[in-house]
């Protein structure tokens, strides 16, 4: 049953060539991509149910031997962030449904979302840098076209920043690629995993710094991470929420991959810490000074990508659990609060607090969605983010990095009263009565049905990580004490 | 042969910084080509040096080249193509909105610049 890992690729991509066959015929794209992606659901449960109870799975693709051949690789880690993704994927779909239809999305929207979908489970479950690179590409191809569809002056503004920022970050990828070959004569991740600790250690710094700052750009880690609040916000909700979730974490995921396979590290790395404490502080301290809500939450990312860095850097395996369950609880979280934030904007068509307040009488409901994802964002128990943090703080306790842990316990603080800010502006108080300059008599807009349950769904998702810590924890340990032995890897691609 | 191609490849990353630096649309996408351009002869030259195109009853494994960087650089270019395509596009579109080929400044970011400046607004 190895055809399931070809086909969480095959599948989104098939989808999205019929989808664009079928373009102008918005219902039967819609149907297209409903279908597809659950099937790509479907997929991804029955991939992680395996991967769980009998072990990792490696498939060379097309029969030819690893590591000649196209090596696709599910270990626990990767199966896990498949899911993950197919859910978010899915979920934001039936959002973009339900919101109202532009006419520059009726043409293209579907088939890229589908070739954004590929991309990502393509970027999971690489087993060579190559494959890698052009699942990136794909993924970010997609994401070029999401971000500019319709072609406003904003729209084109950012893009253009995203997508110079991305293309500068692929040229590198290709470097280190060149690189690595010239160095190793192979690409394949196994192979290379047995041949990169052989070489001078200045070759193989070198080679893990180019790899960090190639994926650091995707990932926005500091000081990479400019680009992010620019561009994320402009574009309509649903794509900002599929790229909030997703984009940043491949990005993570391929650091936390490369450095632990090919760059690993006998102990705590100074380096990844310190680049975790600065991008949390960067990241909140950004959230802070910002008055729009889709920025508000853009900075946020940034921030707790730190305390993915964070996991990673303490190169234990508790560490890696750590970050891992981290990742999946971000990835749900910020996805819905960008669906949330949507949700408001489409009522009062901005996002700016100063001009809004007072939705909690007008749409309790939202209010609720907003408030959720909110605490478990700042990491109040009982809710997810708690629990991933709690492990993080143990386990950088256990490590002795106190500093950064200190630093990690502020910028919760901190988030909280972010988040607060969010809640008093837009959710208390009273809108603020403003001449109607540039927004003539505001109309109010309505939510429709379809995307409150998407919204509510993931909500329930959110919560439902917290309650389900226990089996969720133990399999991110397990992905965590895998990640820690790359020998087991090399065993699985090499069939030994 | 190969030292030639090294300083090519760094020349191309040179030329292709230096143009990305610019604040103009129009060289920081000629800055991404050359750098690609580079990126690519770097790929290229990572497969050592030159040999027999590599076919099976062509010669033997010693003489040919190894095809492996080449398959590399040529999905990378397909891939550069495409994406340069998008940019230029991006670009005239921008151009045609605003009749400027200067990289513009995020309108938010400033407001809230000055903000910290001056105080409230």
């Amino acid at each position: 049953m190895n055809i399931v890992l070809p086909l969480l690729l095959a599948l989104p991509l098939l989808g999205a060539a019929v989808s664009l066959i079928l373009h102008g015929r918005l219902r039967l794209q819609r149907t297209v991509s409903v279908l597809v992606l659950s099937a790509n659901l479907a997929a991804a449960i029955f991939l992680l149910v395996r991967v769980n109870e009998a072990g990792a799975i490696a498939v060379n693709v097309g029969g030819w031997e690893a590591p000649i051949g196209i090596t696709l690789v599910a270990d626990l880690f990767a199966s896990l962030m498949v899911v993950v993704a197919a859910i978010m994927v899915l979920g934001v779909l039936i959002y973009a449904i339900g919101s109202p239809v532009t006419q520059d999305q009726r043409l293209f929207f579907h088939p890229m979302f589908l070739v954004l979908a590929t991309g990502v489970s393509g970027s999971f479950l690489a087993g060579d840098l190559f494959n890698l690179f052009v699942a990136f590409e794909i993924m970010l191809s997609a994401s070029y076209v999401l971000l500019t569809l319709g072609g406003r002056a904003q729209q084109v503004r950012s893009g253009m920043t995203y997508v110079v920022i991305s293309l500068l970050a692929s040229t590198l990828f290709i470097t280190a690629v060149g690189l690595v070959y010239a160095a190793t004569g192979t690409v394949n991740l196994a192979d290379l995993a047995q041949r990169v600790p052989d070489l001078p250690a200045g070759i193989r710094e070198a080679l893990g710094l180019l790899f960090l700052v190639v994926f650091g750009i995707k990932a926005a880690i500091f000081p990479l991470f400019f680009w992010l609040p620019d561009s994320y916000p402009t574009s309509p909700t649903p794509v900002t929420a599929i790229f909030a979730g997703l984009l940043t974490k491949v990005g993570v995921y391929a650091i936390i991959r490369t450095q632990t396979l090919l760059f690993p590290s006998d102990g705590p790395s100074t380096l990844l810490l310190s680049i975790a404490g600065a991008t949390m502080v960067v990241g909140i301290f950004g959230a802070i000074a910002q008055d729009d809500i889709k920025r508000v939450l853009s900075f946020h990312i940034v921030s707790q990508i730190g305390y993915m860095i964070l996991g990673l850097g303490l190169f234990t395996a508790a560490g890696l659990a750590a970050a891992i369950f981290f990742i999946i609880h971000q990835i749900v979280i910020k996805t819905t609060m960008f669906l949330v934030g949507g949700l408001v904007e489409s009522v009062t068509h901005t996002g700016q607090l100063h001009r809004i307040g007072g939705l909690v009488h007008q749409m309790p409901l939202v209010a609720a969605f907003f408030m959720l994802p909110a605490l478990s964002l700042a990491g109040l128990p009982p809710f997810s983010g708690f629990v991933g943090k709690l492990a993080l703080v143990q386990e950088g306790m256990a490590q002795q990095r106190y500093v950064v842990v200190g630093v990690s316990l502020a910028v919760s603080l901190l988030t909280l009263f972010s988040m607060t800010k969010i809640w008093a502006g837009a959710f208390w108080g009273t809108p603020d009565e403003e001449p109607a300059s540039d927004h003539a008599p505001r109309a109010q807009g309505t939510i429709s049905r379809m995307a409150m349950w998407s919204t509510g769904g993931l909500v329930v998702i959110g919560l439902a990580i917290a309650l389900g810590a226990g089996p969720l924890w133990d399999m991110s340990s397990r992905a965590g004490e895998w990640l820690m032995d790359p020998s087991q890897y090399i065993g699985l691609v090499f069939g030994e | 042969m190969i030292i030639v191609l090294v300083l090519v490849v760094g020349w191309l990353y040179a030329i292709g910084t230096y143009l990305m630096l610019q604040r103009s649309l129009t060289r920081i996408i000629l800055g991404l080509a050359v750098m690609g351009h580079g990126a690519n002869l770097l790929l290229l030259s990572a497969g050592g040096r030159a040999g027999r195109p590599p076919i099976i009853g062509r010669g033997t494994i010693e003489s040919f080249a190894d095809p492996l960087p080449q398959a590399l650089a040529l999905t990378a270019i397909v891939i550069t193509f495409g994406v340069t395509a998008l940019l230029l596009a991006l670009a005239y579109r921008s151009w045609r909105l605003s009749h400027d080929d200067e990289v513009e400044d995020d309108v938010e970011d400033r407001r809230i610049a000055r903000i910290g400046l001056h105080g409230d607004e």
